[in-house]
């Protein structure tokens, strides 16, 4: 990369929506489920990213923005869903497959040098992950509840940007 | 005592089990028993992993063109070379035996792009706290933001070169995830000028850093030689592909396996017949198939698949930096480096270094703007593919029936061709490092180096929060949790 290019050389959409999840695996479309909706919606100010799992390159999705918002599907996390803030931390991985948002923020810090945007997380409750199908009944009514949360956020942190 | 092969034990009930596992099944999962007697000697080590076997009843019944796309739904980390291998399989089908130049040249660079990437993501993100710091340092330090403290370079430019080899496949592709680009027959688009130049512009500068990359690991194995020659390290037979002039070739070309002590077994093999040279044995304990070559039956048949095998079983590298750092790898320690599980490093950065001087090599080739995408001939019934993927020899093998739909799916992923290497490996460590002695976190991380060494594919196209915890259990002879820890994201 080019050191003029690292952080971003057109101004990004001040609020990112990053949504996580692999649309082939059940309850995991949660993710990608409400990212489609909200890229229909074309909300302006607003960018959405939609990807299989977090990787650390997507730090470098974050510059420049005011705030992100993540977007995942959960287990073991309240039901319909829990909207909450996010602060970088470190991790220690067994594996190179995926990093939590919090390992995202932590690589902005390392790469950029500086404090990652406001970051929050949104995780939606979801029951079956197997692969083919499609999203259970219990993770239907999750998404339309975190719906309604993921525009009552952008409405108040979209404006105030 | 009697310590080998410690696949099997003696009186199992009778022992302590210590397991390190993750929680759920959901993304396939690794998990590693060992077996300890009352005075802390290891009666038996296995490594489990579930393999992911719904894939065929996924893709049975659909439409034959829909398949390169729907394998990258497999994996989250890997989908261009689930991607490619699919269309290798299906330009068969489609009668495409030879691709056009562009055709090809587009898919080699989007594989070069998904090689560098990966391993790029696997040294500076997954490996390099441990290498850097030491297996049993302090926890708290061994990760990447205690890599980012002390080597800052290291750690920013391996986030530089993951998203590199991402814009690579990005353009490509067609897209930054699911991508569209390679279709059975060649590939729907090719590069426009505006994209080849944007990625020349960085290409010097990912040359420049995967070439540091390899001498840092060089480096680790100077500063700690006894550690880096003997770690898990045992004698392996190898499979991999080559090109017909014998250099290494990660898109296609014919298998190789060899001895351990480099003699052949067979050479330039067309991979469209796998199945008479490579079986697969079921064990009552794992999941996981145990892939061997026929030739020397499913005890001795075992073989070790990846970076370390393609290296040094190739007969030369055809990009000139990576070759000359090859020839020094394998002279370094008198041969010991290449033989050493550790040397999966260094020989996953030479290949890095190979990708970025290939993609280099391929933007300056004026066929990747051609408008010559696509090939056919003869419709087949069957088709295979085989490519280099980064965890190493990747096969797809479909049959597609006169409705055009796929009538039969069988794949063998790298993970699963190294399920034995990575048992043995593991026995290895636990022979050395854990017998005789109280288990701790320092300890029991040894093991999970051996098994990061080769990379396996643990965490396929899943990983909802809270689902990806890899949890460490010692239980006594009663079954009490004396001891826990618990690793992964929230």
């Amino acid at each position: 990369m080019s050191e003029a290019r690292e952080p971003a050389a057109i101004s990004p959409a001040p609020v990112l929506v990053l949504a996580v999840g692999n649309p082939s695996r059940g309850d995991d479309a949660l993710g990608p489920e409400l990212a489609a909706r909200l890229e229909a919606a074309a909300l302006p100010g607003v960018e959405v990213i939609t990807e299989f799992q977090l990787q650390v390159e997507n730090a470098l999705d974050l510059v420049g923005r005011e705030r992100v918002i993540f977007v995942d599907a959960a287990t073991g996390t309240p039901a319909p869903y829990e909207l909450r803030r996010v602060e970088a931390a470190a991790e220690f991985l067994h594996t190179s497959h995926a990093l939590s948002p919090e390992a995202v923020l932590a690589t902005y810090r390392r790469v950029t040098g500086g404090e990652p945007p406001e970051a929050w997380l949104l995780c939606v409750r979801g029951e079956s992950f197997e692969l083919g199908e499609g999203l259970s009944s219990m993770a239907e009514v999750h998404a339309e509840a975190a719906w309604l949360e993921l525009r009552r956020w952008l409405a108040s942190n979209a404006a105030a940007v | 005592m009697s310590m080998l092969p410690l696949e099997t034990a003696t009186h199992s009930e009778q022992l302590r089990r210590v397991v390190i596992e993750p929680l759920s099944r959901v993304e396939g999962h690794g998990k590693v028993t060992l077996l300890m007697d009352e005075d802390d000697h290891v009666q038996q080590a296995r490594l489990h992993i579930v393999e992911f076997r719904a894939f065929e009843k996924f893709i049975q019944g659909r439409p034959y063109w829909e398949v390169p796309v729907m394998v990258q739904r497999l994996c989250g980390i890997c989908p261009v070379s689930h991607h490619l291998a699919a269309c290798k399989a299906l330009d068969q089908v489609v009668g495409a035996t030879q691709l056009t130049p562009t055709a090809e040249k587009i898919r080699r660079l989007m594989h070069y792009g998904q090689i560098l990437q990966s391993h790029a993501l696997h040294f500076f993100h997954l490996s390099s706290p441990d290498l850097l710091f030491g297996f049993d340092s302090d926890v708290a330090r061994r990760n990447i933001v205690g890599v980012a403290a002390a080597y800052p370079d290291v750690a920013r430019q391996g986030v530089l070169l993951r998203k590199y080899g991402q814009e690579v496949i990005r353009h490509t592709a067609g897209k930054r995830i699911h991508g569209t680009g390679s279709v059975p027959g060649g590939v729907n688009k090719s590069l426009t000028a505006a994209e080849r130049d944007e990625l020349q512009k960085d290409i010097y500068q990912m040359i420049a850093w995967s070439r540091d990359a390899v001498r840092l690991v060089k480096k680790l194995f100077e500063q700690d030689l006894e550690t880096y020659r003997s770690f898990g390290t045992f004698e392996a037979r190898t499979l991999s592909l080559v090109r017909a002039d014998g250099a290494m070739d990660l898109y296609h070309g014919g298998l190789r396996a060899q001895h351990a002590d480099g003699s052949t077994i067979f050479d330039h093999l067309d991979y469209g017949h796998y199945w008479e040279q490579i079986s697969e044995e079921v064990k009552a304990w794992s999941y996981m198939k145990f892939p061997y070559l026929r030739a020397l039956g499913h005890e001795d048949g075992w073989y070790r698949v990846g970076p370390l095998s393609r290296v040094t079983r190739c007969d030369f590298i055809p990009t000139p930096l990576a070759d000359r750092e090859r020839r020094e790898f394998m002279a370094f320690d008198d041969g010991r480096a290449a033989r050493s599980t550790l040397g999966f490093h260094w020989a996953r950065m030479i290949e890095m270094l190979h990708s970025a001087e290939a993609i280099k090599d391929l933007l300056h080739d004026a066929d990747l703007l051609g408008s010559d995408l696509m090939a056919s001939g003869p419709r087949q019934a069957r088709g295979v593919g085989v490519i280099e993927a980064p965890r190493g020899t990747l096969i797809h093998h479909y049959r597609v029936d006169e409705n055009d739909q796929v009538a039969r799916a069988n794949l063998i992923v790298s993970t699963t061709h190294n399920n034995h290497a990575m048992n043995v490996a593991i026995r290895e460590v636990a022979k050395k490092y854990l017998d005789g002695r109280k288990i701790t976190e320092g300890l029991l991380n040894h093991i999970e180096v051996a098994v990061r060494a080769f990379d396996p594919c643990l965490s396929c196209a899943t990983h909802a929060i809270g689902k990806m915890p890899l949890e460490v259990q010692l239980v006594d002879a009663e079954g009490t949790v004396v001891h826990s820890l618990v690793r992964g994201s929230k």
